[in-house]
């Protein structure tokens, strides 16, 4: 066991330090000269040349890359060109609204999509099987957007239920706070209502047709606890799927909602460099922990998985 | 040197199962999911390809005299020599004055484009990555490591930097988007060359002395193709709609290119009034894809024989 969790730590780092390579190789592989970009148009040799020794970007490559990796291990990830501000200072002003909308939408899909799927699953090929298999393939196919638009026309627009966009920090209230999630997750839980609900329905079944739920049914235990016990694991992994940050870009730009996913946006259409890497850092880093903390966790509740 | 060949079965055994299988066409033509994808996909590609001639007028002539009008609405146009003509606005117009319908097909020829291009770019390099890294063992360990970060980083982030970096241009979108999808075709490709490479026929093959990259292009590629058109088909759809979300937050190709999620970006602004401008392209975005996916699903099931849909 533990031989297990400390290989699968250290396989960690490798990942972590391709990820490095790639996003800092991106900025250094950018046409044009980031001191130039920095230091403005109207900018002379001089102070180009005073912004390039200051980010170090006069010294080699390899140079450079340690000197950046070692203050991004210290949270120091450099300065946005375009608000002037630290990109640390940025991201953290930002991450409230993301992982607001992101919990919210989890907790939201869960609740919908694994009870959807076990029914589908229990009453294998009848009525609602087949309408759950053709609106989670549905699910796949409409654009997070066009949801999004779709249920303000409908529950802000037409009948005035909840508001059009906007956020409300939770601190402030936290029922407005609340109030103005409900669309943005409900269009973002849309995607993952119909991958959860698939994959439960597809590992309950499974699952049923195995000799130990026969064995468990046969001891007394009910259904249902064997349902959920198994259901509930395997709906665990889809939900950190990549589509998802997509999906929260997307979602944050049409609910004007104040995080990273407009961060990202912002900083692509100012070609602010620093933000973008920290970004893609940042997802990175939180997808592979993620995955992590999920394999670890699968194999403290069952022994037989090995990675 | 020859082989002797006495029986279909042992042929079948020297060079692989699809490359004698005439069953898999019938076999794929009788699934209900590929038939409906594949009819949809071609109609789409008939209307990219007869765009102009569908009574559309030029996609980007912008015309304010006819600014945010509602789909149906019809006009009559006195043009300069008295002469009368009714126009009609399908699907509406947009904000410019721009004809909403001629817009949407137009842009059916940018989503297949792109969708195409990504499919064979990424299946194309993801092939060639995978085939020698199945095969050479301290490649393997390179490019897996490689392949592993780079999945780490979600696919959309990495598109959206690349594009920041290349600059939004439709070539260097299609790139964009192609980048992030290598990796899943390499560990595909690689998976199946683990598989196939304890063939008897490719044993066979190393028996009679063939060098190896003839046996990687002959006996394992071949192999490699039923699984590698399932996935590449559901890349094609990811694409679609990926660049429909690029445009649409405004990072994606041009404004001036009429391009689904272009539309949909220009309705914003006017949605609550004129939802139509969203709502048209959205359709045909969530046609496009849910076509190309059946078609996907259906492949799988009949190409793929490992995996069944769940």
């Amino acid at each position: 066991m533990l031989v297990f969790v400390a290989n699968r730590l250290l396989s960690v780092i490798p990942v972590l330090a391709i990820v490095a390579i790639v996003v800092f190789l991106m900025l250094r592989l950018t046409p044009g000269d980031p001191a130039a970009a920095i230091a403005g148009d109207s900018a002379t040799a001089e102070q180009v040349a005073e912004i390039r020794s200051k980010l170090g970007l006069d010294q080699p490559i390899a140079t450079q890359f340690v000197i950046w990796v070692s203050r991004a291990m210290r949270g120091d990830l450099g300065e946005s060109f375009f608000f002037k501000e630290s990109v640390t200072a940025l991201i953290g002003q930002r991450i409230e609204p993301t992982l607001s909308l992101a919990c919210t939408t989890i907790i939201l899909a869960v609740l919908i999509a694994v009870p959807l799927g076990v029914l589908a699953a229990h009453r294998h090929g009848g009525v609602l099987d087949r309408c759950l298999m053709g609106f989670s393939v549905l699910g796949f196919s409409v654009p997070v957007f066009v949801i999004g638009y779709l249920l303000i026309y409908i529950f802000a627009i037409k009948v005035h239920w909840l508001p059009v966009q906007g956020y409300r920090r939770i601190s402030e209230n936290f029922g407005d706070w609340a109030y103005h999630l409900v669309l943005p997750s409900l269009t973002l839980a849309a995607i993952y209502v119909a991958l959860i609900a698939r994959m439960t329905r597809a590992s309950v079944i499974d699952v049923l047709t195995e000799d130990y739920v026969r064995t468990a049914r046969a001891k007394g235990l009910t259904r249902r606890a064997v349902l959920v016990r198994h259901a509930l694991r395997n709906a665990a992994v889809p939900i950190i799927t990549v589509i998802g940050i997509g999906g929260v870009v997307v979602t944050e730009s049409v609910f004007n909602i104040p995080g990273l996913g407009r961060l990202t946006v912002d900083a692509v259409l100012a070609r602010d460099y620093p933000v973008i890497q920290a970004i893609i850092l940042l997802f990175s880093y939180a997808y592979v922990q993620i995955n992590l903390m999920i394999d670890l966790a699968y194999s403290f509740f069952d022994p037989r998985i090995r990675y | 040197m020859t082989i002797e060949v006495d029986s279909q079965q042992s042929l079948t055994r020297l060079v692989g199962p699809l490359a004698t299988d005439r069953g898999v066409w019938q076999r794929v033509l009788r699934n209900p999911g590929v038939v409906v994808g594949a009819v949809i996909v071609l109609l789409l590609v008939l209307m990219a390809i007869l765009a102009p001639v569908l009574g559309t007028v030029d996609p980007k002539a912008i015309d304010p005299a006819y600014r945010n009008r509602l789909p149906g609405s019809s006009h009559v146009v006195t043009a300069a020599d008295g002469q009368q003509t009714t126009r009609t606005f399908l699907m509406g117009a947009d904000t410019l004055g721009r004809d909403v319908y001629s817009r949407v097909i137009y842009g059916t020829r940018v989503s297949l484009i792109v969708g195409i291009s990504v499919a064979l770019i990424s299946a194309s390099l993801g092939l060639a990555i995978g085939l020698v890294a199945g095969y050479l063992r301290w490649v393997d360990l390179i490019v897996m490591r490689v392949m592993d970060g780079l999945m780490a980083i979600p696919g959309i982030l990495l598109a959206v930097g690349l594009v920041a970096v290349w600059g939004a241009r439709l070539g260097p979108v299609i790139l964009a988007i192609a980048v992030p999808e290598i990796p899943r075709f390499v560990r595909l490709v690689r998976s199946l060359v683990l598989t196939i490479r304890e063939e008897p026929y490719v044993e066979a093959a190393v028996a009679v002395g063939t060098p190896m990259p003839l046996i990687l292009i002959r006996h394992v590629m071949p192999n490699t193709l039923g699984p590698m058109i399932v996935q590449a088909t559901f890349v094609c759809a990811s694409a679609i709609l990926i660049e429909a979300i690029l445009s649409f937050l405004g990072i994606g190709i041009p404004t001036d290119i009429p391009t689904w999620g272009n539309i949909m970006a220009e309705g914003r602004q006017l949605f609550r009034v004129y939802p139509h401008t969203i709502l048209f392209p959205g359709i045909f975005v969530a046609v496009t894809v849910l076509a190309v996916n059946m078609l996907g699903d259906g492949l799988r099931d009949t190409l793929d024989p490992r995996t069944k849909s769940p």
